[in-house]
């Protein structure tokens, strides 16, 4: 074995050793985060916790429930949305583009992914709370929906743009009208993708606390309807946490790690259906 | 040829069975030669060469056959390189024939030979010079593409024909004189009848050389009536 | 040729983003018949047959000018809707193209639904996939994804699926340059059972292939139609030079 040999594979094992620990020290907070949500939050569960209106300080009992309901309708709220918004816009990306206006939207769209989720809260705050002189739903729905629109454009633009041209041909030369090829076979086509990208998006919208603060703000009864301000997981665990209260605190933990559940069983079925989608496609 | 064909191996193929097909035209016209010779210069030595010489020439059209065969096969070849294809078939067939009809000529000159001379062979002569005239023009014009010396060939024929009647006449009288010469006479008016014959040959070669080059059928116009359109190539 | 053309192209100019990609094509495509087309790539063929039923036009930067006209009227008439030409002018692609999330019946009716055709979809798709000569291996299977299919199998689903809007003309880009000799022998059988009923005009790289399915060939050089024939006399005696360089292999 020559020398040069030796030192390469020394080097080659060195490098390697590096990688894992630096994927070990990656791994920490993440471990440990779960670690903290799961043992301080674990004890708190219950039947109850998910159905349950809160309760006051002191009084034992009480749950999330108007919290659980609340973000589901306000993520379901911002999908009404945001979901024509930026998939139509994604599809407009793809197919046109390459024109003057669809490089102004696509650079709005990259600038918009960019903008602190904070401040789409204010904007919304502004655009919609100050007019209506009350903290809604709807304005928390469309501040989450601001922040859907952007990436959902763009991973709209490239599973489409994904889309082989020879299937766009195919249906132009059986005389199908441009609009009905990009809806009926294009985005057909590329839909078990977006699905996807939908719940991801989904996954986000729902974790985010900072655009909801001032704009569907809490509420600690049921609410279902838009114009009201409504509870949701995020701002209910902020509100607990930054409280002085010890059984507070609990159920913070416990919320966050129901919150940790929904999200992270969100992401799981993106993922889960981005391979499935693979595997029939291979 | 202005341009090669992009493959050059296809090319060196198509050239080679050109060559072949102009040594084995070679061989013809050295056969026709020497077998008129034998008879003027009663050798008979030069008679026996031709029938042997003749077993090369049937071998080289079997060779000529299987490289066009193989060509018709391997290369689909198209337009000029069909054209010539199947003109090289054709002519192989021609040359082969002559051949044959130079060992006729040979044969007759062994018996010629067995026998002393009469008349004199200076017709004989003549009409051999003008058919190996023939083959030498047809087989010039498909080397160089040149349909005028190829349609050259084709009006010479008469010239053929024309001798060839004289030297018919001319032995007729020589039977009508002397019917011991019959015998004679015949094997030579076999001989010019063979050449006769050659010339024919020559001629289509000559034709097959206009198709070839121009890609239209000049044989035969008549049995087409009028339908032969005049073509610019 | 006596009965009057089908297609046929007058002064057609195409380009592609300022390049002049085909120039002052008049070619005429006889009815029930098929047209070869060939040439070395980028001599223009592909983009004459995308103009004839006005594909050209929607790819970005590329225009064409000129006329052409089926059954005598000008398709790029203002008064003429591209859409409604390319259902009389279907068109099959080089690579089988079948719309992956839709089943074999589904491929084939997707022109008819998608064009809000009424009538019996059930027996066209089974009209259709005859004409393809594809019934018998997939009457079995019809709701099966047709991505399951062998690519010869999918190339006559293409061909099938086109047949259902009903066209008059069948335009074919290199359908069998993906396929193998067999998926080829059966398409260019196929090419000869169609042109009873429709007019055909396949674009080829294959000469042989020209050579085997077409009546008359057209051979465009560098933007240029240099010459068209009878396929007979295209590859056994052409007029112009460069058709003979061609056929014969002389480019390059």
């Amino acid at each position: 074995m020559s020398s040069a040999l030796v030192r390469r594979r020394a080097v080659d094992r060195l490098m390697t050793a590096l990688a894992a620990v630096a994927v070990a020290v990656a791994l920490v907070p993440l471990a440990s985060v779960l670690w903290l949500v799961v043992s301080r939050g674990a004890a708190g569960l219950s039947w109850a916790f998910f159905t349950h209106l809160p309760t006051p300080v002191g009084e034992p009992g009480g749950g999330i429930g108007n919290a659980l309901v609340g973000t589901l309708y306000l993520v379901g709220l911002a999908c009404l949305i945001g979901l024509p918004v930026g998939i139509g816009a994604g599809v407009y990306l793809a197919e046109r583009g390459d024109s003057p206006i669809g490089r102004g939207i696509r650079f709005t769209a990259d600038v918009l992914s960019g903008v602190p989720s904070i401040v789409v809260g204010v904007v919304a705050y502004g655009l919609i709370v100050v007019p209506m002189k009350r903290f809604s739903a709807i304005a928390g729905a469309v501040a989450l929906a601001i922040l859907m629109v952007p990436t959902l454009a763009r991973s709209t633009e490239e599973l489409v743009r994904l889309v082989p041209g020879a299937l766009r041909e195919a249906s132009l030369a059986l005389g199908v009208p441009e609009w009905k090829t990009s809806l009926r076979v294009v985005l057909r086509t590329a839909l078990g993708g977006i699905v996807t990208a939908v719940l991801i998006a989904v996954a986000r919208a729902a974790g985010e606390t900072a655009p909801l603060l001032f704009t569907a703000l809490n509420n600690q009864y049921w609410n279902l309807k838009p114009d009201q301000p409504t509870a949701s997981l995020t701002v209910q665990i902020f509100n607990y946490a930054i409280s002085p209260y010890e059984d507070w605190h609990a159920k913070a933990w416990t919320a966050a790690l129901v919150l940790l559940l929904l999200v992270g069983s969100l992401n799981l079925l993106a993922r889960f259906l981005s391979r499935s989608r693979l595997r029939s496609q291979r | 040829m202005t341009p090669t064909h992009t493959d050059k191996s296809y090319e060196a193929e198509l050239s080679g069975l050109r060559d072949r097909l102009l040594e084995m035209g070679g061989l013809v016209e050295r056969a026709i030669d020497a077998s008129v010779r034998a008879i003027t210069e009663r050798d008979t030595a030069l008679a026996q060469s031709v029938k042997t010489g003749d077993r090369e020439i049937n071998r080289m059209e079997v060779e000529i056959d299987n490289g066009c065969r193989r060509i018709l096969a391997l290369r689909q070849p198209a337009a000029s390189d069909l054209r010539f294809i199947t003109t090289a078939l054709k002519i192989v067939t021609d040359l082969e024939r002559m051949g044959d009809l130079a060992v006729n000529i040979a044969e007759r000159a062994m018996e010629l030979n067995q026998t002393p001379p009469v008349a004199p062979m200076h017709d004989l002569s003549k009409l051999a010079d003008l058919s190996e005239a023939q083959l030498k023009k047809a087989l010039d014009a498909f080397v160089t593409h040149d349909v005028e010396e190829a349609e050259e060939v084709m009006h010479r024929d008469d010239l053929l024909d024309a001798l060839y009647l004289k030297i018919f006449n001319d032995l007729l009288a020589i039977m009508m004189e002397d019917s011991r010469q019959i015998r004679r006479a015949t094997a030579i008016m076999f001989a010019a009848k063979h050449l006769e014959r050659f010339g024919d040959h020559a001629t289509n070669l000559a034709e097959m050389v206009v198709y070839m080059v121009r890609g239209t059928d000049v044989r035969h116009p008549r049995s087409r009536g009028e339908d032969v359109p005049p073509h610019q190539a | 040729m006596s009965a009057p053309a089908k297609l046929t192209a007058v002064d057609l100019h195409a380009f592609f983003r300022g390049t002049e990609v085909l120039r002052d094509v008049s070619l005429e495509i006889p009815p029930l018949s098929v047209t070869a087309i060939i040439g070395p790539s980028g001599c223009g063929k592909s983009t004459f047959l995308r103009c004839l039923n006005r594909m050209h036009e929607l790819t970005p930067g590329a225009h064409a000018t000129g006329r052409i006209e089926l059954d005598g009227q000008d398709v790029y008439g203002r008064d003429v809707d591209p859409v409604h030409l390319r259902r009389r002018v279907g068109m099959v692609f080089q690579r089988p193209n079948p719309f992956p999330t839709m089943s074999i019946f589904d491929n084939v009716a997707a022109g008819l639904r998608l064009n809000r055709i009424r009538g019996d979809h059930e027996a066209s798709v089974e009209r259709c996939l005859r004409q393809a000569a594809l019934w018998d291996e997939v009457k079995d299977r019809l709701g099966a994804s047709a991505l399951g299919l062998s690519g010869g199998q999918q190339q006559r689903l293409c061909i099938a699926r086109a047949l259902a809007v009903e066209p008059e003309v069948l335009l074919m880009d290199e359908p069998a340059s993906a396929l193998d000799p067999i998926a080829t022998a059966k398409i260019e059988d196929l090419i000869h059972e169609l042109k009873t009923r429709y007019t055909i005009a396949i674009v080829t790289h294959n000469m042989q292939q020209a050579a085997r399915v077409s009546d008359r060939t057209a051979f465009f050089y560098m933007g240029d139609l240099v010459e068209v024939g009878p396929t007979e006399q295209i590859f056994t005696t052409p007029r112009e030079q460069r058709t003979e360089d061609y056929v014969t292999g002389k480019f390059g």
